[in-house]
C-alpha cells in the first residue's frame, strides 16, 4: 500500500508535487486555525461572561467546551437566504473575500525560527497589502445587500479601514526602521536580547497606535460602528444568515487572531524566549519551543481583544475618525522623526526603550503627584 | 500643574487603564450565575403562578359560584356557569380559566370569599397544543388536590401579614 | 511539451487582466467596472510578481486595490449614476469617438509595433540569484538617482492635499460641533457644586 502511494507520488511532475506539498502545509496552518476561531467565539462569550459576573456557555460539553460546534452546526444548517433584488453574484462571493485575505496572511506569519509557510523578504508588505484587502468582503457585501443598514456600515467600514490603515502603516514603518527588513523573521531575529531589546518598549507609541489600529481594523469594539447593533441592526451583515454569516464570522476572528499573531512578531520578540537574559530563568526555560512562547505571548492579545470589548463603550463615529487622522497619525510621525534621530546618531534601540521608560517613569509619577487629590469613585 | 497633569494622563491613557483594570477584578471575582434546572432561586409564598382549584378537608370544593373572581378579572379570562346540584348548593359546572389570557394579578384570589381559587408558586408549565391553555374545573382541582399541602403551607405563611 | 509553472501562472493571470479590462469599459454597473479594475490591478500585480517585481506588485495591491479602489468604490456607490443619461446622443458622438480610438490605437501600433517589433527583440531577463530582494533594489536607485524627481513628486502631492483640503474645507458660522479636547478635560468639580442647604428653623 505504501508502495503504491510512494510510486504515484514518484510518478507525478515535480510541479504537481510542489502543489501538493504546499496545499498540504497550506492546510496544516488552515485546519488548526478554523478550530481555533471556533474556539475563540466560545472564548470570548466565556470571557465576556466572567467579566460580566456570569459563567457563559455552560451546557455543550465540559462546561460548554463544545457549544461552538452546536453554534457551527447551527449556522451551516440555516437557510442561506438571498435577498430579492440583492446582486446575487457579489452577494455569495463577498464573504469568501473577506475570507480570503484574513486566512492568505497566515502564510507569511513565522511560528517559531524558521517555520513559516512562505519566508518571502516583503512579508511586511504582503500582510499589509492583505489586511488592506479585508475591507472589499465588507464593502461588497454592504452594497450587494440592497439594505440601507448594510449600506450605511459598509460606508462607515470602508472610511474606517482606510484611516486606520494608515496609522498602521505607518507604525510598521517604524518597526521596518527598527529591524532594517521587511522579512518577518528577520524581524524577530533583530529584536533578540532580553524584555527590553523587544520593540515594545523603544517604539512603545508605535505598539500602542498599531494594536489599536488592529482593533479598529477588525470592526471590534470599541470600533465595531460597522456593525453598530444600537444603530444600524448588524450593520454590513445584516441581510446575511446562515452558512454566509458564519464566514463572515469566520474572517473577523481569524483576522483576531492574525492582528494578535503580527503583534507578537512585529513588538514581543515573536518567538524568543522571554526570560532571556535573565540569569537562572534563563537556563531553566532553554528547553521550551519557540512555538509555546510564541502562542503564549499571542494569547496576551487575544485575550486583549475580548477585554476592550467588555470594557470600552462603542466610539461615536466622527471620534474614531478624529482618533485615526488627528492623534494616531500626528504621534506615528513624532515617533518616526525620533526613530530617524536614533538611526543617524547610530544609538542603539535599548537606549530609545530606556529613554521612554525612564521618562514614563518620571511623567507618570509626576501625574500623580500633581494631580487633584479628588479620589475616583469605582 | 493641572494641566500637565491631565496632559500626561490623556496621553498615558490612564482612564482607560482604569476601566480595565476593573473589568480584571470583575473577571476573577466568583460568578453569580445560578444553574437553573440544577438550581433554583427562593421563592416567595406570594408567588402568583398557575392556577388551582381548592377543596375542604373533607373533599367537597370549596367554590360556590359566587362569580366574583370572573367579575374582577381584568383579562376577562375566567368563565363560569353554574347551576343548582342535587343537595341544593348552588356549584359550578364550568370553570374555565384562559391562561394565555391571565396575566397572573392574583385579583382572583384576593376577591374569593371562600380561598377556592388560587395561584400556585408553580412556575414550570407549558402547553403542547392549542386548547391545552383553557384550565377547567377538573384540571383546576386536580392541581389543587395533588398541592394541597404546598398551597396551604405558603396560605398559613402569608397569612399575619393580611 | 511541458508547462512550466510560470506559465501555468502567467496564462490565466494574463486572461483575467485582459477579460476584466474589457469588463472596466464594457459593463454598465458603474460599481462592477469599479470592482473589475479591482481585479485587473490583482492580475497585473500577480504578473509583475512573475517578473520579480515583488515590491511593485505589492505596492500596486496595497496602494490602489487598498487605498484608491475602496474611496473609489465608496464614491462610486454613493453616487446614483443615471446610465440613460450617460447613453444619451451616443450615436451624435460616435464619429468623433471612433476617430479618437482609431488615433490612438494608430499611435500604439506605432510605437510598440514598428518601432520594436515583437518579443524576439527583448532578451529574456535572467533570472535573479537567490537572495535578490526588489524591494532593496528600489529603494537604492530611488533615493540614489532618482532622489529628486522622487521628492519633487512628493512635495507635488502634498500640495495636491493641502490644495483639495483647502478648496473644500470651510467653516461655516452657526454650526454646532464639539471639541473633544474640551470635554476630556472637564472635571467634576467643574461642573457639580455640591451645596450644603441649612435645614429650615422653626423658632
Amino acid at each position: 500500500m505504501s508502495e503504491l502511494i510512494l510510486g504515484f507520488w514518484n510518478g507525478l511532475w515535480p510541479e504537481a508535487r510542489l502543489v501538493l506539498t504546499s496545499l498540504f502545509w497550506v492546510l496544516v496552518i488552515m485546519v488548526p486555525l478554523i478550530v481555533a476561531v471556533g474556539f475563540y467565539t466560545l472564548v470570548e462569550r466565556k470571557v465576556i461572561g466572567y467579566i460580566q459576573g456570569r459563567v457563559g456557555p455552560n451546557r455543550v460539553g465540559f462546561h460548554g467546551t463544545f457549544q461552538w460546534l452546536a453554534d457551527v452546526l447551527k449556522l451551516v444548517l440555516k437557510e442561506f437566504v438571498i435577498p430579492a433584488n440583492a446582486n446575487r453574484f457579489l452577494f455569495v462571493i463577498a464573504p469568501i473575500i473577506s475570507l480570503v485575505p484574513a486566512f492568505s496572511a497566515w502564510a507569511a506569519v513565522p511560528f517559531a525560527d524558521g517555520i513559516v509557510l512562505a519566508d518571502i523578504n516583503a512579508a511586511l508588505l504582503y500582510i499589509l497589502a492583505l489586511t488592506g484587502m479585508g475591507v472589499y468582503g465588507v464593502i461588497i457585501a454592504g452594497w450587494a445587500s440592497n439594505s440601507k443598514y448594510a449600506f450605511l456600515g459598509a460606508m462607515r467600514s470602508a472610511a474606517q479601514m482606510v484611516a486606520y490603515e494608515i496609522a498602521m502603516g505607518f507604525a510598521l514603518v517604524g518597526v521596518l526602521m527598527a529591524a532594517k527588513s521587511l522579512n518577518l523573521g528577520d524581524i524577530v531575529r533583530a529584536q533578540e536580547g532580553s524584555i527590553f531589546h523587544w520593540y515594545w518598549l523603544p517604539l512603545f507609541p508605535l505598539f500602542l497606535v498599531y494594536f489599536i489600529s488592529g482593533v479598529a481594523e477588525t470592526n471590534r469594539a470599541p470600533f465595531d460602528v460597522a456593525e453598530g447593533e444600537s444603530e444600524i441592526v448588524a450593520g454590513f451583515h445584516v441581510e446575511y444568515s446562515g452558512t454566509g454569516f458564519a464566514v463572515f464570522f469566520l474572517a473577523e476572528y481569524a483576522n483576531m487572531i492574525l492582528v494578535s499573531a503580527l503583534s507578537v512578531v512585529f513588538f514581543l520578540g515573536g518567538w524568543l524566549n522571554p526570560f532571556a537574559g535573565v540569569p537562572w530563568l534563563e537556563d531553566v526555560t532553554a528547553g521550551v519551543p519557540g512555538m509555546v512562547w510564541f502562542f503564549a505571548k499571542m494569547a496576551i492579545f487575544i485575550y486583549a481583544f475580548l477585554w476592550f470589548r467588555a470594557t470600552f463603550p462603542r466610539y461615536r463615529y466622527d471620534q474614531i475618525m478624529r482618533l485615526g487622522w488627528k492623534v494616531f497619525i500626528p504621534v506615528t510621525i513624532f515617533w518616526l522623526v525620533v526613530m530617524g534621530l536614533f538611526i543617524v546618531m547610530n544609538w542603539p534601540w535599548i537606549n530609545l526603550g530606556f529613554t521612554v521608560l525612564g521618562i514614563s517613569i518620571v511623567l507618570i509619577l509626576l501625574g500623580r503627584f500633581a494631580g487633584s487629590k479628588t479620589p475616583v469613585t469605582t | 500643574m493641572k494641566a500637565l497633569s491631565s496632559w500626561i494622563k490623556t496621553w498615558y491613557l490612564s482612564e482607560l487603564w482604569a476601566g480595565l483594570a476593573l473589568t480584571l477584578r470583575y473577571f476573577f471575582k466568583p460568578k453569580i450565575t445560578v444553574y437553573y434546572p440544577e438550581e433554583k432561586t427562593p421563592k416567595s409564598p406570594r408567588f402568583r403562578g398557575l392556577h388551582a382549584q381548592r377543596r375542604y378537608p373533607n373533599g367537597e370544593e370549596r367554590c360556590i359560584a359566587c362569580k366574583l373572581c370572573e367579575a374582577i378579572c381584568p383579562a376577562l379570562a375566567i368563565t363560569i356557569d353554574s347551576e343548582m346540584r342535587e343537595d341544593g348548593t348552588r356549584r359550578t359546572t364550568r370553570y374555565d380559566i384562559d391562561l394565555f389570557k391571565c396575566i397572573y394579578c392574583g385579583f382572583c384570589e384576593e376577591v374569593c370569599p371562600v380561598d377556592a381559587i388560587v395561584e400556585t408558586r408553580i412556575s414550570e408549565f407549558h402547553f403542547e397544543k392549542r386548547g391545552e391553555q383553557i384550565m377547567t374545573k377538573e384540571k383546576l382541582l386536580a392541581v389543587g388536590d395533588k398541592y394541597e399541602a404546598q398551597i396551604a403551607a405558603d396560605r398559613a405563611a402569608d397569612a399575619p401579614y393580611r | 511539451m511541458p508547462i512550466s509553472p510560470e506559465a501555468l501562472i502567467f496564462y490565466p493571470a494574463a486572461a483575467m487582466l485582459i477579460c476584466a479590462a474589457l469588463a472596466v469599459i464594457m459593463v454598465r454597473n458603474p460599481v462592477h467596472a469599479a470592482l473589475s479594475l479591482v481585479v485587473c490591478f490583482f492580475a497585473s500585480a500577480v504578473l509583475w510578481m512573475l517578473l520579480e517585481a515583488e515590491f511593485l506588485g505589492i505596492a500596486l495591491v496595497l496602494v490602489y486595490v487598498g487605498a484608491v479602489m475602496v474611496l473609489f468604490l465608496f464614491v462610486v456607490m454613493m453616487l446614483d449614476i443615471n446610465v440613460a443619461v450617460l447613453r444619451e446622443g451616443f450615436v451624435r458622438r460616435a464619429p468623433f469617438a471612433a476617430l479618437a480610438a482609431i488615433i490612438m490605437t494608430g499611435l500604439l501600433v506605432w510605437a510598440v509595433w514598428f518601432e520594436r517589433l515583437g518579443l524576439p527583440e527583448f532578451a529574456k531577463p535572467a533570472l535573479r540569484p537567490e537572495g535578490y530582494s526588489n524591494t532593496t533594489e528600489i529603494g537604492k536607485v530611488m533615493y540614489t538617482e532618482y532622489v529628486y524627481p522622487f521628492e519633487i513628486a512628493s512635495v507635488i502631492l502634498l500640495v495636491g492635499i493641502v490644495a483639495a483640503i483647502a478648496l473644500t474645507l470651510r467653516r461655516r458660522g452657526g454650526t454646532k460641533h464639539q471639541d473633544p479636547a474640551q470635554q476630556v478635560k472637564v472635571r467634576r468639580e467643574d461642573r457639580i457644586r455640591l451645596v450644603k442647604v441649612e435645614a429650615e428653623k422653626n423658632h
